[in-house]
């Protein structure tokens, strides 16, 4: 027999009676003031979270805090003048230079913190992780409570990859003293697009 | 435990040796099981979590066998290339032959505690292939040839200045530098190189959901996306229990994971790889090692709920107080010690009496193990398959025989009260194991018999 038989045969011999899944149902958050605790948590778990009105502000705040002489790339058409719209098919090797990666989430979340990015969202899957920086643009109204609503939007999700990424990379691994940028992005910046405010 | 080999207690020896380490290593890991209850405590529903949790992997352990043939058929749908193993040796061997099919020679793993517990960087530098970890704190114990000493903070252990000891012999910093920033800037640049230049990138999973047939990596550093996205090769590799029933449980255990594990809302990044890129390979390894024989153990098989978010180990008054190297085993503390026997009861059979059994362990578990009765009961299987050390085996059978027979019970009573108060030098003595770290204490003036006797007959006089 095969390992997979061996192991599938073990597994079935040893397994306990069958024991039923739990209603997850009751488990969701409070949809109080989702933008406000969004604030918080992101900046408590080290990022920069700015409210702005429109794509116009992105533009602007983006020069302003970032150094725009160097490489600075986006998936958003509409800053396609400002920025370098970046290419799907290129080889992900050839972004080992960008200083600035700005993109849009699918939604974020109140109680973490964290923006969901499916891969049509970045572009390409490394572009959010080998940036110098990370700029995320959140719609206000796709703010939810918990993962519980996350999940339940996103479904069974139409993606290769995806990710929930909830702050700048970090490590703690040196004598517990938190080190932004282990890897990936020094910083994460999350622009709330508040379009009725 | 094997002839010659070092026991917990041995190991430890020299851990608790330099008790200004002890001290900071304890006041290290307990700083973060306070952030974990900080966390815990501002999510209301905080014990329900934790008990769907536990439900949905009761259910998860029940269907195993069906959960495993729905993942494989989806992720196979995905494009992901499964493979199954029965043992390291067989997992090792199927990485290796991935790699050596396209002739690459040279590979970059993220934090998996699996390929630790398979030895699969030697097994692969022994046939040529370089292995570097890229997570930051394994990467340090790489350079150090010493395995991690915990599952979530590998290089806990050790002070800022023996790692900038350690840069500068392997990778030449300058001598003496010790901030923690320069350095992790420092093997940031090292890293990069590493990841922009190999072909192929292996990650641990920290679970794979059979709805669907993707899996989720959680990381801290973006290491196992540096390297999975840049390569033209990804293989993961899993322990069968790793399944999850479906996507909407995802929103459980990842509420639970990094609070529980750093006190965090949620790991920085985690991933749901469910496809290849265009033009890559993607492969998962299904890994028995063990799992299927823990679930056949009825008391043990609970520990297979485990989510390796190693709050156990920041609790633990023992791991904290004798470092997670000294449990001889790639998991160490409470749910390495019961997960080791199982693998090994010879070898491992000290580790289930490395412990208090205060049972902080299963209090603080996501997934509510009842890890410290697990504890407690390997030791009776251990005693019972004749695998306990000699001085506990001699010492309860000495200790069994004086309780059933009261003319040795009041006998040796006498002597030891007598011992404890005219030559209390003959058990405060290095020959003594009890005496180590404790002072034995003064003996009493009469037994236990003699009190109960004048008072029981002061009382009835009174009646």
């Amino acid at each position: 027999m095969s390992s997979r038989e061996n192991i599938l045969a073990a597994v079935l011999k040893n397994q306990p009676p069958a024991s039923p899944l739990p209603d997850i149902g009751f488990l969701k958050g409070n949809a109080v003031d989702v933008v406000a605790q969004y604030s918080g948590v992101f900046a408590s778990i080290g990022g920069n979270v700015f409210l702005v009105k429109d794509l116009a502000a992105v533009d602007a705040l983006i020069r302003e805090n970032f150094d725009a002489t160097k490489r600075i790339i986006t998936t958003l058409p509409e800053l396609g003048n400002s920025f370098e719209l970046l290419s799907a098919t290129a080889d992900p090797h050839t972004f080992d230079d960008v200083e600035v990666a700005v993109i849009e989430a699918q939604l974020a979340v109140a109680e973490n913190g964290a923006v969901w990015l499916p891969e049509q969202r970045m572009g390409q899957r490394i572009v959010p992780y080998i940036c110098q920086h990370l700029v995320v643009v959140v719609a206000a109204e796709t703010i939810v409570p918990t993962l519980h609503e996350a999940y339940g939007q996103i479904g069974l999700g139409q993606y290769g990859f995806g990710a929930f990424i909830g702050g700048p990379s970090k490590t703690a691994d040196i004598e517990q003293a938190l080190v932004m940028g282990a890897h990936g992005p020094i910083t994460m910046t999350v622009l709330i697009l508040d379009q009725v405010g | 435990m094997e002839k010659g080999m070092k026991d917990h207690a041995a190991l430890a020896e020299a851990f608790i040796n330099d008790e200004e380490r002890v001290d900071w290593h304890d006041g290290a890991l307990w700083w973060i099981r306070q952030k974990r209850d900080i966390a815990s405590k501002q999510i209301p529903e905080w014990e329900d979590l934790r008990e769907t949790a536990s439900r949905i992997k009761n259910n998860v352990l029940s269907n195993l066998h069906d959960y495993l043939l729905q993942f494989e058929a989806n992720a196979t749908l995905n494009g992901i290339k499964v493979h199954w193993a029965a043992d390291a040796e067989e997992h090792n061997a199927i990485v290796y032959s991935i790699l050596k099919d396209k002739d690459i020679k040279q590979m970059v793993k993220s934090k998996s505690m699996l390929t630790e517990e398979c030895h699969l960087n030697e097994y692969l530098i022994e046939r040529g292939v370089d292995v570097i970890n890229s997570d930051l704190g394994e990467y340090i114990q790489q350079l150090d040839n010493e395995p991690p000493s915990h599952i979530v903070l590998p290089c806990i252990h050790k002070r800022k200045e023996e790692i900038g000891e350690i840069f500068h012999e392997h990778l030449g910093t300058e001598k003496g530098v010790s901030d923690p920033t320069t350095l992790t800037r420092f093997a940031r640049r090292h890293l990069r190189d590493v990841f922009i230049t190999r072909r192929a990138a292996l990650t641990g999973v920290n679970f794979a959901v059979a709805e669907t047939g993707e899996y989720v990596v959680c990381t801290n550093e973006g290491n196992a996306d540096m390297g999975a996205h840049l390569s033209e090769v990804q293989i993961a590799s899993m322990g069968i229990e790793k399944i999850i029933p479906q996507k909407a449980h995802l929103g459980v255990f990842l509420r639970l994971l990094a609070r529980s594990a750093t006190g965090q809302p949620i790991t920085i990044y985690s991933s749901h790889f469910k496809k290849p890129r265009e033009g890559q390979e993607m492969h998962l390894i299904l890994v028995d090692l063990g799992r299927s024989r823990q679930l056949g153990r009825v008391d043990f098989r609970d520990s297979l709920k485990c989510i390796k978010c190693g709050a156990c180990m920041n609790t633990c008054p023992v791991y904290r107080k004798s470092g997670g190297l000294s449990y001889h085993n790639t998991i160490a503390g409470p749910i390495g010690a019961i997960l080791a026997p199982n693998l090994d009861m010879k070898k491992h059979a000290d580790l289930p009496f490395a412990s208090t059994l205060c049972g902080s362990c299963s209090n603080v578990c996501p997934v509510k193990i009842n890890i410290h009765d697990q504890l407690y009961q390997w030791r009776q299987v251990i005693v019972r398959e004749g695998y306990a050390a000699n001085t506990k085996v001699l010492g309860m059978k000495a200790m069994a025989w004086t309780l059933s027979s009261p003319t040795s019970y009041s006998t040796l009573g006498k002597a030891g009260r007598w011992v404890l108060n005219n030559i209390p030098f003959a058990v405060n003595n290095k020959f003594n194991p009890w005496y180590k770290q404790r002072d034995m204490p003064d003996g009493p003036k009469e037994s236990f018999d003699v009190w109960y006797a004048k008072n029981n007959g002061h009382d009835s006089e009174k009646d």
